[in-house]
């Protein structure tokens, strides 16, 4: 975006000065952003489910029992089995696994780089800004479809594969809004006096710049999160995701749960469900989260 | 003004020669080629000789920068050669295909504007309230919604409770425009339901900012009427930012609606783009990322123009 | 024939008629077929090019085919698809020794153009077929490599002049893919109809919107009087499944030649009633499991063995049946065609047999005598392919599960698997055939050593001779024999490559569609000259 905006309010969870404090400020986010605490809330149960996801799973996620295909809930299967007698509750469990090392692998390396080529970029400026802009102008303008198909034609479609075809289209998106907060930093008159004092880029960087670009680097991190579960349940749809038989609530949307929507609608239904609850929760803490980090931030 | 504009305008143009050199490379790594694709078929039987020579008859032989330079020079006038796949011009593949995407995305556009506008304003004026929720908790709903998923539960809803489906050929809307609407209602209201969510947070957004100003609160106090203050001050200088999601979003649509295009049966350029990928038609890949690049090159320039127009802070440099 | 005869011909060739294909007929075919109306199809491809010598995709068969006619053709009405009939040829004859077919061909078929067919379209559309010029593109003419010489005696005349007997020449012949194109424009362009149509056939082109659809329309000038009934047709393209059938659920469409999956036909059945009527057949498709020779533990057969006896066929059979495109257990022809395996045979291959316990302890054993240890570990390579090539994916590694080996599976980009099997860039890896004639030499050449197909990389000198000399047998129990010979040697002894479960072809279409039988080829029966719609 070609505007960048200066920065008003800092982030009180930046300072992490005391546990009390930081208790105070979760107690008045739960208070003053009753959504965003409740999406917080899910994200921490699906974040306990995936963690544990070994003692909860009843049935081991991948074993084919063809005398249980295709039941529907019941006491032994709560959530039914699908076209393999696997059963659905164990996969979306184990599956919330796959979501979350997509969505935070994905987000994590996404909004990090972005944020290491957006604060270098700002602080380095001239050519090196410069450049950075260009090639960061070509990925944007990138449709991400061919990137997807080309990553996963190139590489397969390994999990750690399908992480780099979602994080790379968000690399660019990162760095730009990182790069505006950044830019407002770097015209400071401590950062010339930093330089002036002869400290090395590292530190003035690390010092003043990075705890500067936190809140807008979390927001991105929280949307990227939601994005990442989408994108990935999508590439999924179209093939090009996870592969069978790793259980991954996208895959478990795909071929047959389509085939059997109104035959068996458990199938499709409760990774749907699991998808939409997971993206939802997320994008109502990161919204919260953004209202109270910064409400200017706006660019995603 | 006029020298940003122009330095703006100069700077699309190293964008797009990188877009161009990463699509190239990237294709040519992808394992498998388009004449062995299409000679191999499913029983592999084509002989090394068979397959030299097609690749031949494409210049596939040649060293990769001469491979490149040729395919520039051709795109210098504005000649994208023909599809490998098929064998008919490039131009004859997309302008159909561009017709239909072209049209859903600006359907859908409409559809989101129309939604967020109207959505974020009222949010914005009842910050915190329960209008508030349910405009946020209804926008992101869209959001969370794997957006297949939509299009299969409407096309099932169709069938299950009217049984009755919409046309599944396109009809330009020069043609029939009954029939033409028919058919892409459907997709646009899926997908700009979906894309009024981003709209609307940035609508409320925007709003409550420009709400804080001081002028805004100025005239508050003065009493003016609230819609009126809306309309003239806050609305006003809150479109800006709501006009760029909105543009770089329309950009986005015509290439991106891989998915939906699918779902619904789309002739589109989205689903174009799997196939040739598919095929392996380097010919048609490149045309189809040009396209889909320049226009979001394009937008985002327009966009800049927009800014400096509008906003003093550039328009006086 | 002589006047006055006609009805004892008719009479013999309805008696004969209702012998061979009564029960295979569709409730309705003997009806009297009703004339217009307009066939709507979904075709779930898309033509490259139109020129079916050089296409190797159901894509231009099913929207093309109707404006063209081969020299001969496989009977629209045999189920088993592997009856030639005449279509351009009126009748035929083979000489004693087995080298010279001479066709006679009807007189008066016009071009679309108005131009009369004679021998010299039929000469040089296989001239093109199987002698093609540099630079012309002709994807099946290994199968000829028995022809010397295409001859157009006189304008009605074409012979055949082979080096060698061969036994499937006639099927050879009435390949889907020979369309018979006009000498006088090949002559100017042998290009031309990878971009135009020129045929004879029950259909004319009307218009081709790329991506959209193909309509064809009536040819009232057709040789065949009577024919076609159907005033015109409109093949629709559409890549995803659901929208096709959600196109025959929603009416907008009558019929998709290729096939459904079980579950989809369900859901037409439960939707559209009696609207809608099924059509069932094995495949001529198999997915089979190709070991990589070369790499260790599967150069020796004790382990390639054990991989095929760890599969439950006949549970499988029963099951995977019910959410995919597999039903039949069978050998190395499809189950119910001329040189298909007696079920008795069948059961006596390494991993047919009916006691699964007892294969699995055998398979265990063998790999305990091969050295492999418990919980051996690989990789098995499968194409992104949702039917049938994911569930049978599935299915192999949880058999393998069951005699202790460890595998796990690595979807490869679906246009990406072919390079992937031709770089041999796997140790084992699903592997993939399809035929358009139920043929043993279609389907067996790949098993040759030096085939391209050969994947596996396998040399076995043994298949070599038994394929050449089935290939060359005149007598078909002699030919059975030899088939036998090397399906026992190819699936057993040395298990070269491990057979999973026959394709099943599952039509489910309009009530109103007659006239049309299916076969186990989605390549055949798509002239659309037999077919009508009742009201």
């Amino acid at each position: 975006m070609a505007i960048s905006h200066p920065i008003e309010q800092t982030a009180p969870v930046a300072e992490p000065t005391a546990v009390g404090a930081a208790w105070a400020a979760i107690r008045d986010f739960a208070r003053r952003r009753t959504l965003g605490a409740v999406g917080a809330v899910v994200v921490l149960v699906m974040i306990v489910v995936g963690v544990s996801a070994n003692v909860l799973a009843p049935y081991d996620p991948v074993a084919v029992d063809f005398g249980a295909m295709l039941a529907g809930p019941s006491a032994a299967h709560w959530l039914g089995t699908d076209a393999f007698g696997r059963d659905v509750l164990s996969r979306l469990i184990f599956g919330s696994r796959t979501a979350l090392l997509v969505g935070f692998g994905a987000a994590m390396i996404g909004a990090t780089v972005g944020a290491v080529l957006g604060v270098g970029s700002a602080y380095f400026g001239g050519r090196v800004d410069l450049y950075l802009q260009r090639l960061m102008d070509v990925f944007l303008s990138f449709p991400l479809i061919i990137l997807a198909l080309a990553l996963v034609a190139i590489l397969g479609n390994t999990i750690p594969n399908v992480i780099m075809a979602i994080t790379i289209p968000m690399i660019p998106r990162a760095a730009l809004v990182i790069r505006s907060s950044a830019l407002t930093i770097r015209e400071m008159p401590y950062v010339d006096a930093a330089r002036a004092a002869g400290f090395g880029h590292l530190r003035i960087i690390l010092r003043h710049m990075l705890p500067n670009v936190v809140a807008p680097y979390l927001i991105m991190l929280t949307a990227f999160l939601s994005q990442a579960i989408l994108l990935e349940s999508s590439l999924s749809f179209l093939g090009l995701g996870v592969q069978e038989p790793t259980p991954a609530w996208g895959l478990m949307l795909r071929g047959a749960a389509v085939d059997f929507a109104e035959a068996a609608p458990w199938m499709a239904l409760f990774p749907g469900l699991a998808i939409s609850l997971a993206v939802f929760a997320f994008n109502l803490f990161g919204d919260s989260l953004r209202d109270a980090l910064d409400p200017k931030l706006r660019t995603l | 003004m006029w020298k940003y504009l122009l330095k703006r305008f100069l700077l699309m143009f190293p964008t797009l020669i990188g877009v161009a050199v990463v699509t190239f490379l990237l294709i040519r790594v992808i394992p498998g080629d388009v004449v062995e694709l299409r000679l191999s078929g499913d029983r592999g039987a084509a002989s090394q000789a068979a397959i030299d020579a097609e690749r031949a008859r494409f210049g596939l032989d040649q060293p990769i920068w001469k491979q490149f330079v040729t395919w520039m020079s051709g795109v210098a006038r504005l000649d994208f050669g023909t599809s490998m796949w098929t064998g008919s011009p490039i131009w004859d593949e997309i302008k159909l295909r561009f017709a239909l995407s072209l049209q859903v995305a600006v359907m859908a556009t409409l559809v989101a504007v129309l939604l967020a506008v109207p959505l974020g304003l009222l949010a914005a004026l009842r910050q915190d309230s329960w209008v508030d929720y349910a405009v946020r908790v209804f926008s992101i709903a869209g959001l969370a919604c794997p957006s297949f998923w939509l299009g299969i539960l409407m096309i099932l809803g169709f069938l299950v409770i009217f049984k009755w489906l919409p046309p599944m050929v396109y009809t330009p809307f020069w043609v029939n425009p009954w029939q033409n609407l028919q058919q892409l209602i459907w997709p646009a209201l899926a997908v700009g339901y979906r894309y009024s969510a981003v709209a609307t947070r940035m609508t409320r957004s925007a709003m409550l900012e420009v709400l804080r100003e001081d002028y805004v609160r100025t005239a508050r106090a003065k009493g003016l009427m609230q819609r009126l203050i809306l309309i003239r001050h806050a609305l006003k200088n809150a479109m800006l930012p709501v006009l760029t999601v909105i543009a770089l979003e329309f950009a986005f649509l015509i290439g991106g609606l891989v998915v939906t295009e699918q779902v619904f049966n789309l002739n589109g350029i989205g689903l174009l783009f799997v196939q040739a990928v598919a095929h392996r038609d380097y010919t048609l890949i490149q045309a189809l990322v040009m396209l889909v690049a320049g226009i979001f090159i394009f937008v985002n320039f327009a966009m800049d123009v927009m800014y400096a127009w509008l906003d003093p802070r550039i328009r006086y440099r | 024939m002589r006047p006055g005869r006609w009805w004892l011909w008719l009479l013999l060739v309805g008696t004969l008629l209702g012998l061979t294909m009564g029960p295979a007929i569709p409730a309705g075919a003997q009806d009297k077929p009703r004339y217009g109306g307009e066939l709507v199809y979904v075709v779930p491809s898309e033509p490259p090019s139109y020129d079916a010598h050089a296409e190797e995709t159901f894509g231009v068969i099913h929207p093309i085919a109707p404006h063209y006619n081969l020299l001969l053709r496989v009977d629209p009405f045999d189920k088993t698809g592997t009856k030639p009939v005449g279509d351009l040829a009126e009748s035929w004859t083979i000489s004693k020794d087995g080298l010279v077919y001479t066709f006679k061909l009807r007189r008066g078929v016009k071009f679309h153009d108005g131009s009369e067919m004679t021998s010299k379209d039929v000469k040089a559309s296989y001239d093109k077929i199987i002698f093609p010029p540099p630079g012309v593109k002709s994807l099946r003419k290994e199968s000829y490599r028995s022809v010397e010489v295409v001859e157009a005696a006189d304008p009605y005349t074409v012979r055949f002049r082979l080096k060698y007997p061969e036994a499937s020449l006639l099927l050879n012949l009435s390949s889907p893919w020979n369309w018979i194109y006009k000498a006088d424009i090949l002559a100017k362009d042998i290009h031309w109809y990878e971009t135009h149509v020129m045929g004879t056939g029950p259909f004319t082109f009307v218009e081709h919107v790329k991506g959209s659809h193909w309509v064809g329309k009536k040819n009232p000038n057709y040789w065949d009087k009577g024919k076609p009934y159907l005033d015109g047709y409109r093949a629709m393209f559409m890549s995803s499944s659901a929208a096709q059938v959600a196109a025959i659920r929603g009416e907008r469409a009558h019929i998709q030649f290729r096939g459904f999956s079980p579950p989809e036909r369900d859901q037409l059945v439960s939707a559209l009633g009696n609207k809608i009527t099924v059509q069932e057949s094995p495949w001529d498709c198999l997915n089979f499991v190709s070991m990589h020779h070369e790499k260790k533990p599967f150069d020796d057969k004790r382990v390639r063995r054990a991989l095929s006896l760890a599969l439950d066929r006949y549970e499988a059979s029963q099951k995977l049946s019910k959410i995919t495109i597999v039903k039949d257990v069978g050998g190395i022809q499809v189950p119910g065609t001329p040189f298909a395996t007696p079920p008795a045979e069948l059961e006596k291959l390494a991993g047919y047999g009916r006691d699964i316990n007892a294969n699995r302890a055998e398979a265990k054993r063998l790999l305990r005598e091969a050295g492999v240890p418990d919980g051996f570990s690989f990789t098995f390579k499968n194409r992104g392919i949702p039917h049938p090539y994911e569930p049978i994916g599935i299915w192999l590694v949880d058999q393998w599960r069951q005699i202790g080996l460890n595998v796990k599976i690595e979807t490869i980009e679906a246009s990406a698997y072919h390079p992937m099997l031709k770089r041999g860039d796997f140790d084992v890896a699903m592997d993939f055939q399809c035929g358009f004639i139920v043929e043993p030499d279609l389907d067996l050449v790949r098993f040759v050593s030096t085939s391209d197909a050969n994947y596996g990389k396998h040399k076995d000198k043994v298949i070599d001779e038994l394929y050449q000399k089935q290939a060359r047998a005149t007598d078909p129990e002699d030919r059975k024999k030899y088939i036998r010979q090397l399906e026992k040697r190819l699936l057993d002894e040395e298990a070269h490559v491990i057979y999973t479960l026959q394709w099943h072809r599952i039509i489910p279409h309009s009530s109103k569609v007659h006239g049309w039988t299916i076969t186990p080829s989605h390549y055949l029966n798509n002239m659309l000259d037999t077919v009508w719609l009742s009201e």
